[in-house]
């Protein structure tokens, strides 16, 4: 229930065909009372008739709900809406005469479901506290949400290239690359926790009234299902997971590796946290890039073939970019929130038009690069089926600017910018294992 | 939680809140104001039953501060086009030794034939947790008001509810 004024009150309750009129009865009980509208005009609502038995005391307080549903058969029901006026009664005959002075109301049309719920989060942790109890999940949907787990197509994608490459090459090792991706699964995981406790921390997550599943943060601290002690807990476990076997690898591989780590562990703890805050100023999305594209790959192709390739680094670069681009994309509904808390990612500082414009610019760049792999002698002829994946950027780019405005409508658009990313990187690999064969 | 009476009322508004999608319920605040909530009225047979999420849990404060209420079934719409009318009034109590993880569980049959869809919403719950967490709010009638034909000019046919003790 959200404040509304009382004369856009008064007017939106004209358009429903009755009111509930309530008062308190002598016996202390509310009554509530089905009225039609008596006048279509004027500051007071005027009400009624109603039968003699059920009028209010003269100039008692009284409340009016004008309520309306669609059924849908089925289903249950929607174009939920609803006003309250609240006023002093004057009884004219068989007429109730209302001045409202207070008012509040919720359209579904104009307040989604999802953000109605989540502004009033507050509310209901608030009350949860008061009576002792706590909201809670199963394990895995805990961990599923707190890991943000879907997510780690962004570190499988890299990570599966590199060893492909590295057998085109005919020097993949399976023990090694499988070390390399727990290692980078265990980052990614720390990255996205840390994330969560850095914008619990700046208050970014709990300003965004319009999260998606794509969006707005697991939102695990703010619902009150993991505590952000725990979080950071879990976000330095992970992190000490990564550091370990990245020093395993540093010492058994190549110790270029330790290079490799740093720089993974300045871009991934640096996305939100003090003092780079990268993804703050803007910087958020070279810094996927790069850790998610090249950094990645060419670690894990080092550290599998104790060699460095600069072909891994070519070839994950689209990659790199079409996971920045996820990230681009799901900050659009995030950006009201972000610019509120001072978190001027890219996509608060530009225009519109030249968010959307960016998309294109980068996707197209993406997809030249994989055209012009074979082209140039880089990568194998048949990496060019990883254009495919650009039918997934122009699925994304098209309504783009349409629904720029509309969280949840944008839910499809970052859903195909992930597949894109997905599945540009899986053909890319698949290209590199057709080399391999043929 | 069942209870060892039964309340029987009028087979008309018994049926008006077997059909209703949508019913008010009036609260009073701690001022005495009446504040309305349009809510899915599931009957069990002997109680008015509503399941409030944590979320909007404003209404269940004032419940256990005055536990006076009145539902109101007033909208044909939300009622299959069944043109009566009813106010019940009653005393409300929120069952909040439940736990609101799991309270609604055994609603869910009554709520699932007035909103299919509700069975979707639940296997996401992970989505939505706060909404899952919910305390019921079970309305015993004291008194009926009913209109057939739901012409409120009218006067109501009044009714107190008969309970039968072990029922």
């Amino acid at each position: 229930m959200a404040g509304l004024a009382v004369a856009e009150a008064v007017s939106r309750s004209r358009t429903y065909p009755h009111g509930v009129l309530s008062y308190v009865d002598p016996d202390g009980y509310p009554v509530s009372v089905a009225v039609p509208h008596a006048e279509d005009t004027g500051a007071d609502l005027v009400l009624g008739p109603v039968s003699r038995d059920l009028l209010p005391p003269e100039g008692a307080e009284v409340g009016v709900i004008f309520s309306h549903i669609r059924p849908q058969p089925g289903v249950g029901y929607d174009e939920r809406r609803y006003v309250n006026v609240w006023g002093p009664a004057r009884v004219e005959g068989g007429l109730v005469r209302v001045s409202p002075a207070k008012a509040s109301g919720w359209d579904e049309a104009e307040t989604p479901f999802f953000e109605y719920a989540e502004r009033n989060v507050a509310a209901g942790r608030e009350y949860m506290d008061k009576t002792g109890t706590r909201p809670r999940l199963s394990a895995f949907w805990t961990v599923f949400l707190a890991t943000r787990l879907p997510f780690l197509t962004a570190t499988v994608v890299p990570v599966a290239l590199a060893g492909a490459i590295a057998g085109h090459d005919g020097r993949f090792a399976l023990g090694w690359w499988l070390l390399c991706l727990l290692a980078a699964v265990a980052a990614h995981l720390g990255i996205n926790v840390i994330n969560d406790v850095a914008d619990a921390d700046s208050g970014s997550d709990s300003a965004n009234v319009n999260p998606t599943p794509f969006s707005g943060g697991s939102r695990v601290i703010q619902y009150g299902l993991v505590s952000r002690r725990t979080m950071a807990l879990t976000a330095t476990g992970l992190y000490a997971l990564a550091g370990g076997i990245g020093i395993v690898l540093a010492a058994t591989r190549s110790t270029q590796l330790l290079w490799v780590g740093a720089l993974a562990l300045v871009l991934g703890y640096g996305y939100t946290a003090r003092p780079f805050r990268f993804v703050h100023r803007g910087l958020g999305e070279p810094v996927v890039a790069l850790g998610f594209g090249p950094v990645m790959a060419a670690g894990t192709y080092l550290a599998v073939t104790r060699a460095f390739s600069w072909e891994s680094v070519y070839a994950s670069i689209p990659v790199g970019l079409l996971t920045a681009m996820i990230l681009y994309v799901n900050q659009v509904p995030d950006r009201p929130a972000d610019a509120a808390t001072g978190k001027r990612t890219l996509i608060v500082r530009w225009p519109k038009a030249r968010v959307v414009a960016g998309y294109a610019a980068v996707c197209a760049v993406a997809f030249a690069l994989v055209l012009a792999g074979p082209l140039l002698g880089i990568t194998p002829v048949p990496t060019l089926l990883a254009l495919g994946g650009a039918y997934w950027a122009v699925q994304t780019y098209r309504p783009l600017a349409e629904r720029y405005e509309l969280p949840y409508a944008l839910i499809p658009l970052m859903q195909s910018n992930v597949v894109c990313h997905l599945a540009t990187g899986l053909l890319l690999v698949l290209g590199y294992l057709l080399a391999i064969v043929f | 939680m069942w209870r060892m009476s039964h309340i029987a009322l009028p087979p008309e508004v018994e049926e008006l809140l077997r059909v209703a999608l949508v019913a008010e319920l009036t609260v009073l605040n701690a001022t005495g104001r009446p504040i309305s909530y349009p809510l899915i009225p599931l009957w069990d047979g002997s109680r008015v039953l509503f399941t409030s999420a944590v979320l909007f849990s404003r209404k269940l404060e004032h419940i256990k501060a005055n536990p006076k209420v009145s539902v109101s079934l007033s909208d044909p719409l939300a009622m299959g086009g069944n043109a009566d009318r009813a106010v019940i009034q009653g005393n409300a109590v929120v069952l909040d030794s439940e736990d609101p993880h799991t309270s609604f569980d055994r609603l869910l049959p009554m709520w699932r034939e007035k909103e299919p869809v509700i069975d979707m919403f639940v296997k996401k719950r992970f989505g939505i947790p706060l909404f899952f967490e919910r305390h019921t709010i079970e309305v015993e009638p004291t008194k009926v008001l009913l209109w057939r034909g739901g012409d409120t000019s009218r006067s109501p046919e009044v009714s107190i509810p008969r309970v039968a003790v072990g029922a």
